[in-house]
């Protein structure tokens, strides 16, 4: 009775990735024994698993933007240009200067704060519905259709901030990447809110049942009265305000809107990030939870290749060997072989 | 039967027909060039736009078979990187001859390539997928080679890199020749050779080529083999142009090399293209860098959003060809595929068609 229940927690989509992770934390408790502590310094909590969660935020935002993406057999890869381009809207809006006014240090935006950030987060949703446009009202491939927009984008960003690193000088907004809320990374709080309205949305409506149904075949789910080109251009549109999400989030924590390097290859990761979450490239199947937990596994491969002293850029490697193990353990022609053979015992 | 060329219906054929605006692209922004600015008409502009092009020109090809095969290769500006860099060691830090090193790195290219191939085809894969995978690995393994920029001294090299053909008063150089070489032997290659029907037949309907008995298997694993060539050989010319070995050289070269192809009027869904479509793809790319760096008041980033809206009206030009001719073929045979006539146009369509198709023979 019990075997078979742990045979069933094997068999659970999440159970892969789950391991994956918890492998990866062992192997870092390993080579540094302080790796699980977590210190309570004025009220803020710190160590290194606070750190992983706060710096996998923007990516599991952008990842979770891509879930339903993906799970509509669909794909973005102009995300990494779209976090480009929406720092560089709020750090053109809100730019900022510090004065000191009778001895107490006075900040001043371009633009009130809260307008700058609906900006940046209207630009993002409007370069997600121009894709989902493109995709569902043009007709075009969704690799195709997003890879407009990441030639473009670059180029877009550069635009507004003129080839330039703007570095912004205003206080308050720093509260969005590096701020605390309640002992935790305030960044924590919004991915946990994006996935609660990501979870409500797909689990407690029809919507996740519309969009797998469109992932595993569109013209059947068109029939069906399923209304595939609204729920995909929406969920583009999704997307793309997730990526402005984390653009704002990127930029508040590095103080800066960089056009050529914010998000640089960003889209790569979330695919990577939702792959890992047992999320199937060939649409019809998806986990919100999954993806954050993939998000979680390549920031902590990232921190484990720091700590354990190989180049940053060895990094890019590892990426590539999981993405090619992940790809081809999720084929079903390799599963077709393995139960060819029938296991001998 | 000598009918004027404008009564053969070959001017509105929707496979000639981006090639055809491509070209007249070219003239027109060639032309708006010569007069707007002072000293853009000239041989040397034009052949200038060959000779700061030859890299890219060799990688679009190998793209150019990739995308009509009905894939898409995002691995070839990694492996062009990863080129110069193994390329600068081998000659500078290990002082190997220059013909064991450029043989060297052009198997390696091919062997990289029908690596990615293999994985796409037998094991069922995402084209999109298994390559970006391969661009993360050939970058990073760049940097694991060395982090610093490589300059190359040896005299091989620079002699290739320095040396010029000249014509009158002009002059071309080795990468150029390397170019026109490849471009020859890839037409021969695409119209004279059984593989280049394979491709065009396999990137038409998948299906049909496999019920046909083509050797569709071996032909997808050799398309990527080709692409991996070409991005090796490129990275090889890109060497004699930088004369150094970096892993940041080429850095968005993949989407050149797409818009490049697409620009030249290569169908994304596959089956339709020209290899001239494509030096001409190139060409364009070439003409709105030389524009931007006449005109002198523009920002180089303007020649990204410039590509980019090419690239959109290309696209959305090969949609409304594609819903135009299927909407004559439909009503010439009067077939409806599905009930009511309409045609559902969510894009995952034509990826089912073709990727859908070998689940269920096999």
């Amino acid at each position: 009775m019990n075997t078979s229940r742990l045979a069933a927690m094997a068999r659970h989509p999440l159970a892969l990735p789950l391991i994956a992770l918890i492998v990866l934390l062992v192997v870092n408790r390993a080579f540094n024994a302080t790796f699980f502590h977590i210190e309570s310094k004025d009220g803020h909590l710190f160590g290194s698993l606070i750190d992983i969660l706060n710096r996998a935020s923007p990516l599991a935002l952008v990842a979770l933007g891509m879930t339903p993406v993906i799970a509509t057999r669909g794909v973005d890869v102009s995300v990494g240009a779209v976090v480009a381009i929406c720092a560089a809207v709020a750090a053109v809006l809100i730019g900022g200067q510090m004065h000191v006014e009778n001895g107490v240090e006075v900040y001043v935006s371009n633009v009130p704060m809260p307008l700058a950030i609906l900006a940046a987060l209207a630009v993002g949703l409007i370069c997600g519905l121009w894709n989902g446009t493109l995709v569902s009202v043009v007709g075009m491939q969704p690799i195709i259709a997003t890879l407009i927009l990441m030639v473009a984008g670059r180029g877009i960003a550069q635009l507004l901030t003129s080839g330039q690193i703007i570095t912004i000088y205003y206080q308050p907004y720093f509260f969005l990447g590096a701020g605390y809320l309640f002992g935790l990374p305030f960044s924590l709080f919004i991915v946990a809110a994006v996935l609660l309205l990501l979870w409500l949305l797909t689990q407690r409506t029809a919507l996740g049942l519309f969009i797998t149904a469109i992932g595993i075949n569109p013209v059947a789910s068109y029939f069906a009265g399923v209304k595939a080109r609204a729920i995909t251009l929406w969920v583009f549109g999704f997307c793309g305000l997730t990526a402005a999400m984390a653009g704002l989030m990127i930029s508040s924590n590095v103080k800066s809107a960089d056009g050529n390097n914010a998000g640089l290859l960003m889209e790569l990761d979330a695919i990577l990030a939702v792959t890992l979450g047992g999320t199937s490239l060939g649409g019809g199947k998806f986990s919100l939870i999954g993806t954050v937990i993939g998000a979680l596994i390549i920031q902590t491969l990232t921190y484990t290749t720091w700590s354990l002293g190989v180049p940053p850029e060895a990094n890019l490697v590892v990426k590539a060997v999981v993405v090619f193990i992940v790809c081809v353990t999720q084929s079903d022609q390799l599963r077709q072989w393995l139960v060819r053979k029938p296991l001998e015992a | 039967m000598n009918l004027p060329l404008w009564r053969t219906g070959r001017l509105t054929d929707p496979r000639t027909l981006p090639l055809l605006i491509t070209l007249a692209l070219f003239i027109a922004m060639f032309a708006y060039g010569s007069l707007a600015y002072r000293g853009f008409f000239s041989l040397q502009v034009f052949l200038n736009l060959f000779i700061d092009n030859a890299f890219l020109l060799i990688v679009a090809i190998g793209m150019t078979f990739v995308v009509i095969s009905g894939g898409i290769d995002l691995s070839v500006g990694g492996l062009v990187a990863l080129t110069t860099m193994i390329s600068a060691t081998l000659a500078q830090n290990h002082h190997w001859p220059i013909w064991i090193v450029i043989p060297l790195v052009l198997a390696l290219g091919a062997l990289f390539g029908a690596f990615q191939g293999v994985l796409i085809q037998y094991f069922r894969l995402q084209p999109f997928i298994v390559t970006l995978g391969g661009l993360f690995l050939t970058r990073g393994l760049c940097f694991l080679v060395n982090i610093e920029s490589i300059t190359i001294t040896d005299p091989a090299y620079t002699q290739l890199s320095e040396f010029r053909v000249h014509l009158g008063e002009y002059a071309i150089t080795t990468n150029v020749l390397i170019a026109a070489v490849a471009f020859a032997a890839a037409i021969w290659l695409a119209h004279f050779r059984p593989f280049g029907r394979y491709v065009y037949a396999i990137g038409g309907n998948e299906k049909s080529a496999l019920l046909m008995g083509l050797p569709v298997a071996r032909t997808k694993v050799l398309v990527y083999t080709l692409s991996g060539f070409c991005a090796a050989l490129g990275g090889v010319t890109f060497t004699f142009y930088m004369l150094s070995g970096y892993g940041l050289h080429a850095q968005g070269m993949e989407l050149d090399a797409i818009a490049a192809t697409v620009i030249g009027g290569t169908l994304l869904t596959g089956g339709v293209g020209y290899l001239t479509g494509t030096l001409f793809g190139v060409l364009i790319l070439g003409v709105i860098q030389t524009l931007i760096t006449f005109d002198g008041t523009l920002s180089s980033w303007w020649t990204r959003i410039v590509i980019g809206a090419l690239l959109c009206v290309f696209c959305v030009m090969q949609r409304l060809l594609e819903k135009h001719t299927t909407g004559r073929q439909k009503h010439r045979s009067d077939i409806t595929p599905v009930s009511g006539g309409r045609r559902e146009t969510t894009p995952a369509t034509a990826a089912t068609a073709r990727t859908g198709t070998l689940d269920q023979l096999a």
